[in-house]
């Protein structure tokens, strides 16, 4: 492992990365939307070989005691064992687990949905937006292509129809969900004294640490989540945040 | 009783639209995906791999293992929970047994060789679709293999006998049977056979006979598949 | 009754024809199928996708995809995942493992109970070579012979072990003209794995040749491709 590191970071210094990008350039980004007829919405996100496909499922259920006008919002991650060799069938695992949660907090807290025109009956029957993101092929941020799939399949999402009490999922309204704020979020590594995004899977083994920045449109930032083993200075997050805006808007050119 | 026209206006023995391509999973040692109208299946294969807990290990040939799953917004009306169910179970026994008769493992012993089949889209047949991108990604994946297979959907849709039904029709309130059947192209075998519903034993043969007659338009999709992807 | 059908015989692919498991190749007993081909009766078939080669009335297949299958005086790329008592165990991306002993780790003499992580460390990478196998596919290998050593820096890539003989090239051209346009070190393992070491931008440029010969082994006239691609600027 070490001589394997101090190999990538000789590389690093020069600003090449192993498959020959600068060290804060993504990889060519696909987009397809509306890749499950069966989802409210629905696309793909290639970046590189990575790929994810996010669904939105819509439902009417009880709110929560504590929000009895606002809709339910769940975010669940698969990690599929055809995306990898080294994720297995059954319950997610704690990484499946921060992705879901680092997406759901960056949309819940950017309060990017309207929960409040969710509401159907207060305190009896409320919307619910459930985004399930399942991993087709990982080679690398599965971070960031989640994020990016997770705001396009909301913002292709339409409710179906509901009529006294009844849904019907196989007919569409042409109502959209009500989005008022996009939160994206950015992942920005760090390895030895190197900041880079979009990592490659032996990239991403290799890093020290890494800043999750979730992004709205207007430059808020609306959720944190640093992970890996080492510590991060203020200093390093100061750059980490920048470079994760300047994506983040680079990112939104393209949705 | 009487079922006048397709509800999507196909022919009788006519299969819904196909498309079939190789390689869709960069990482895996094997991959496909198989569309039928509105069914999707991307299938990728990993191995022959190291197989723990070892008491599943056979010493005399590799094993194969299916795990078939409906992606949680893949279905009609509500959410499937992700998971697995009796029935993703039962469909990936299912699959092994279709698919097992093919292939050849044993200079892998110990080894398992794993077919994950997710379905991002369903809109009935997905066992088929399974069986069908499954088949393709073993192929891809380099394995020794007697023959290809392919598989399809076939029944009873009111009074007539009907290839590659839809959801629409396996629901049809004047009665349905549905008979998944996977066929090996070459030998004109039975591998996969299920049925739900009512049918006579006349019926059962013209439906077999049905399914063996489609297959081939199936296995001619899955053969230029696999060789596309070598194209000069 | 018996019917007798001598002169049946019959051809259905052409050289360099892809094909695919269970694929019609010939017809008749005239026909010789090697690996990878099998005999259904009169029928001649394919038991694997792969590259069909005619030579008079012997049929080849040419496999094109598939994991690595440990073989005898293959070299291989293998990878310390674990010290044993008496030798190393290496991942050598097969599904099976390779063992290491003592006597063929090196051609000094090694003491029983001595610390081995000094001659092979965990996650080290070392060129070795493949001395058996058993039918069970347990793995021997050795580090005793020429080019046989320790990997140091550089780094790993996979490629389909099926295409490393295009990698290499005929008496080893293809990898040769690679190493000396890009000034890599390269080593490449019969097992898929490939060993590269150089200045970073020239790394990449030797992975994408690799990367090029890989995806399009099946063409000919590759070398002139790929040394026009690794000329240009």
């Amino acid at each position: 492992m070490k001589d394997q590191k101090s190999h990538l970071l000789k590389a690093l210094e020069k600003g090449i990365r192993y498959d020959g990008r600068g060290l804060t350039n993504f990889r060519p980004i696909i987009l397809e939307k509306d890749v499950s007829k069966s989802a409210e919405g629905s696309c793909s996100v290639k970046i590189g070989n990575t790929e994810v496909i996010v669904g939105v499922k819509m439902g009417v259920e009880t709110p929560y005691p504590d929000t009895p006008d606002s809709g339910n919002l769940m975010v669940n991650t698969e990690l599929r064992p055809l995306s990898n060799p080294e994720f297995e069938p059954g319950p997610p695992g704690e990484k499946a687990i921060e992705l879901a949660r680092v997406i759901d907090r960056g949309i819940r807290e950017a309060k990017a949905i309207d929960v409040k025109k969710l509401c159907v009956t207060k305190g009896e029957k409320v919307w619910s937006v459930i985004i399930d993101i399942c991993s087709i092929n990982d080679e690398g941020n599965l971070l960031d292509a989640s994020g990016l799939g997770a705001l396009i399949a909301l913002k292709q999402t339409v409710f179906p129809k509901y009529e006294e009490g009844i849904l019907y999922y196989e007919e569409k309204t042409k109502t959209h969900l009500p989005i008022i704020r996009e939160p994206l979020p950015v992942t920005v590594y760090k390895i030895g004294k190197y900041f880079l995004v979009d990592p490659l899977s032996e990239e991403e083994k290799l890093a020290d640490s890494r800043l999750t920045v979730a992004i709205t449109k207007d430059n808020v930032l609306c959720a944190l989540q640093k992970g890996g083993k080492e510590p991060l200075s203020i200093d390093d997050i100061d750059k980490m945040v920048k470079i994760a805006m300047k994506k983040a808007t680079e990112l939104r050119k393209i949705i | 009783m009487v079922y006048k026209k397709r509800f999507d206006n196909r022919d009788w023995e006519e299969l819904r639209p196909m498309e079939a391509k190789v390689g869709v999973v960069p990482r895996a040692d094997g991959s496909a995906l198989f569309k039928i109208g509105k069914t999707v299946a991307i299938a990728a294969v990993y191995g022959p791999r190291d197989l723990h807990p070892k008491f599943l290990q056979n010493p005399s040939s590799g094993i194969l293992r299916c795990d078939y799953n409906m992606l949680p917004f893949s279905g009609h009306g509500e959410r499937v929970r992700p998971g697995g169910s009796r029935r993703s179970k039962e469909i990936s026994m299912v699959m092994e047994n279709s698919l097992l008769p093919v292939l050849d493992l044993k200079d892998y012993p110990n080894t398992v060789i794993d077919v994950f089949v997710d379905l991002p889209q369903t809109d009935a047949g997905t066992r088929c679709a399974a069986i069908t991108a499954a088949s393709m990604a073993l192929a891809d994946a380099g394995l020794h293999m007697k023959d290809l297979v392919s598989a399809v959907a076939v029944g009873k849709v009111g009074d007539k006998i009907v290839a590659d039904l839809t959801y629409d029709e396996e629901s049809y309130e004047e009665g349905c049977t549905d008979i998944p059947v996977a066929i090996l192209p070459n030998s004109g075998q039975i591998t996969l056979l299920q049925m739900d519903g009512e049918v006579s034993p006349e019926d059962l043969n013209n439906a077999l006979q049905l399914a063996k007659k489609v297959c081939k338009q199936i296995y001619e999709l899955q053969k230029k598949a696999l060789k596309e992807q070598y194209k000069q | 009754m018996i019917e007798k059908n001598t002169a049946k015989e019959k051809l259905y692919v052409q050289d360099r024809s892809i094909v695919v498991p269970g694929e019609l190749l010939a017809e008749g007993m005239g026909f010789i199928p090697s690996k990878g081909i099998y005999r259904d009766g009169e029928l001649i078939r394919a038991e694997r996708l792969g590259m069909i080669s005619v030579d008079k009335n012997v049929i080849k297949l040419i496999p094109l995809s598939g994991r690595y299958i440990p073989k005898v005086n293959d070299r291989v790329i293998g990878k310390v995942i674990d010290v044993l008592l008496s030798g190393w165990k290496l991942d050598i991306n097969s599904a099976y493992n390779a063992v290491l002993t003592l006597k063929d780790a090196s051609s000094e003499f090694i003491a029983k109970g001595e610390n081995l992580t000094k001659y092979y460390d965990l996650e080290d990478f070392v060129v070795t070579k493949i001395t058996k196998v058993t039918s069970q596919k347990l793995v021997d290998i050795t580090m005793i012979g020429p080019g046989l050593m320790t990997l140091r820096g550089g780094r790993i890539i996979t490629v389909n072990p099926f295409k490393v003989p295009r990698i290499i090239g005929k008496e080893g051209s293809m990898v040769t003209l690679i190493k000396q346009k890009t000034g890599c070190n390269i080593v490449v393992g019969q097992n898929g794995w490939v060993w590269i070491n150089g200045e970073p931008e020239c790394e990449v440029k030797a992975v994408q040749a690799i990367r090029m010969v890989e995806k399009q082994a099946h063409l000919q006239g590759l070398t002139e491709i790929i040394k026009v691609f690794l000329e240009a600027k």
